[in-house]
């Protein structure tokens, strides 16, 4: 009984192996995250039955409903699910490229780097008359400037003829360190109305999610997960080590170079416009594990799907249980991720 | 021509050197095996001609081409490395850890062809664990593990194959179904194989070639009978020891002296 098909195209120019477990796994994940998505733009102060809200995307429903939907609940539950999907992307990178289930972009000091830059961004750029003074929406460029900067200084610090995966994760967690600090720091000396904001935000939220805000990060992260998935093929490959990989002809060093920076780009996009999530990027990756084993080429659409229905129901019950009070989405996922962290780390002390 | 040669090859870690201004030639379709005392170079050696690690200076050759010139694909469809007590990631398949030896055949697009297939279940078929294609690897034993790891290396499908130490941790009995393997794999397919062996007799009943490292450079090298004997042992390992043949295969069998069970006789011949 195998799981695996062949696919061969055009007299053999395009051939595959396909894990058709994965596929169906991935199918059936296709289908719960259409299914919360539907739930979940249902549900809020007014409840819209499923069928109305199916009836808005196909244009029907009354004005009031079209609304709700369309304007309020829409933007942010696909926020929610593209940030879902490029932190637990990232995360199945850094995983992969770390060679080490523990890594996250929480802990390396990513999320971090993005935060504080947010943070930064708030207090220089606000006048006396708590206003900015400069447009919001170079916030999230801020934000994926510092991810991006924070993303290349580790790489820089662990560089020892080449870069070794566990100085790159001990850099990481000195970086994350600095990065809390340095947040702290400047949450204390800014404006005392920016710091309760940036909290909010540092926490992670999709709340005041606007179409402006789909409109970037769609096509960002459509882009970012392509790339993701062609790498694929050499994550494979580099998680057997670097001998082994060198050995059948990867670039080790340029090879995690890139998956350094698309790791960056994605959590970089998310932090931009959720602020820090977070245990998504750890959690997502574990589970798709233990669905379809470690073959990158179904382990990332499936983590993939697994953190967009992660965020997107943390955001639910942010928004629903405590109404009208708006708990931030990612007060739950770490609320779900700590223990899950904690019962990781008690499973592989067993091993 | 050879399958490898180096010229004037220097290793180094940092400022300490392994190996200086090295000379070697491994001959095509042969077994070549490097033996040498704990820390005398041979695993770095054989790592630097698999490109693993830069040499310092001088070049190594493969095919008659300087490996530094080649792109790393190309110097994969030629030669193979299986580093020592390699790793898979948890609930990797057999098959998923076979089938990443294609790489170099493969691209984007072309991710599984009928070659690649027919490479990997020739593989499977020749270490013999075509019936555990969809176990996980770490579900495996010692054994079987290196066998599927054999197999990635033989469905890269190259002339050369380096080996690292390829029986480490392993029992007795899987050792020699590892070397029969392989010398097979030379008889049967002429693949030019290079590894380190710790264990001097094996490495005399299955090397046509030895190679003793000693003070940075190459001591002695040729064939089992004629490069084995009590000086090399003397000087490669700093042992006594007494060269006998193997009554199974004719070939070289050293027998070290140390003072084994005589310690109790010296301890008695005080007390008398």
């Amino acid at each position: 009984m195998s799981q695996n098909k062949n696919i061969r195209w055009f007299k053999g120019k395009v051939s595959f192996l396909l894990d058709t477990k994965a596929i169906k796994v991935f199918m059936i994940l296709l289908l719960i995250t259409a299914l919360v998505l539907i739930i979940s733009t249902a549900l809020g102060d007014m409840n819209i039955s499923p069928l109305s809200v199916i009836k808005v995307f196909f244009g029907g429903g009354t004005t009031m409903e079209q609304l709700v939907v369309t304007s309020f609940r829409l933007p942010r539950i696909l926020v929610a699910l593209l940030v879902g999907i490029s932190l637990a992307i990232a995360g199945g990178i850094l995983q992969g490229m770390i060679r080490n289930p523990l890594a996250s972009p929480d802990n390396l000091g990513l999320t971090g780097g993005a935060a504080v830059a947010v943070v930064g961004f708030l207090a220089f750029f606000s006048d006396d008359k708590n206003a900015l003074t400069v447009s919001i929406k170079w916030m999230p460029l801020a934000a994926f400037l510092g991810a991006a900067i924070i993303g290349i200084l580790i790489y820089l610090l662990a560089w020892k003829n080449g870069v070794s995966p566990i100085r790159l994760v001990l850099i990481g967690i000195g970086i994350s360190a600095l990065m809390d600090a340095f947040k702290t720091l400047m949450m204390i000396l800014g404006p005392i109305y920016r710091a309760s904001q940036a909290n909010i935000w540092i926490t992670g939220t999709v709340h005041g999610s606007t179409w402006g805000n789909v409109s970037i990060l769609l096509p960002l992260t459509i882009v970012l997960v392509t790339i993701a998935m062609i790498l694929a093929r050499k994550m494979n490959i580099q998680e057997l080590g670097d001998d082994v990989a060198t050995s059948v002809g990867v670039h080790v060093g340029r090879q995690r170079f890139s998956l350094m920076m698309v790791a960056t780009a994605l959590v970089g996009i998310s932090v931009a416009f959720a602020g820090g999530i977070g245990f998504v990027g750890l959690m997502a990756p574990h589970m798709a594990r233990k669905l379809v084993g470690s073959s990158y080429g179904a382990l990332l659409p499936v983590s993939a799907l697994i953190g967009g229905i992660l965020v997107m129901v943390a955001d639910l019950i942010g928004r629903t249980l405590f109404s009208p009070l708006e708990i931030p989405a990612g007060v739950f996922t770490s609320a779900i991720g700590a223990p899950y962290f904690i019962y990781l780390l008690f499973e592989t002390r067993k091993s | 021509m050879h399958a490898i040669e180096t010229k004037d090859l220097t290793l180094s870690y940092g400022d300490s050197i392994i190996i200086d201004q090295l000379n070697i030639e491994i001959p095509k379709g042969e077994i070549t095996i490097f033996i040498g005392g704990n820390g005398c170079g041979k695993s770095t050696l054989l790592r630097s001609i698999a490109r693993l690690l830069k040499p310092k200076l001088g070049a190594v050759l493969l095919e008659g081409k300087a490996i530094s010139k080649m792109s790393t694909k190309e110097v994969a469809k030629q030669m193979a490395i299986l580093p020592q007590s390699p790793n898979a990631p948890e609930g990797l398949t057999v098959l998923q850890l076979v089938k990443q030896g294609r790489f170099p055949y493969q691209s984007l697009l072309k991710q599984w062809t009928e070659e690649d297939e027919q490479k990997v279940n020739d593989a499977l078929i020749a270490t013999g664990i075509e019936d555990l294609k969809d176990r996980p690897v770490d579900s495996l034993s010692g054994g079987q593990r290196q066998r599927a790891w054999i197999a990635m290396t033989l469905a890269q499908d190259t002339d050369i194959i380096l080996l690292d130490e390829p029986t480490t941790y392993l029992d007795m009995t899987h050792q020699i179904e590892i070397l029969d393997l392989l010398f097979e794999l030379n008889e049967k397919e002429n693949r030019t194989i290079v590894m380190v062996l710790h264990d001097l007799n094996l490495a005399c009943r299955y090397a046509h070639n030895i190679v003793a490292i000693k003070n940075r450079c190459i001591f002695s090298q040729g064939k089992p009978e004629n490069v084995v004997t009590r000086d090399l042992v003397k000087c490669v390992f700093e042992m006594e020891c007494e060269i006998s043949k193997d009554p199974l295969f004719g070939t070289p069998l050293c027998i070290p002296y140390g003072r084994g069970r005589n310690i109790h006789k010296q301890a008695v011949g005080v007390n008398a």
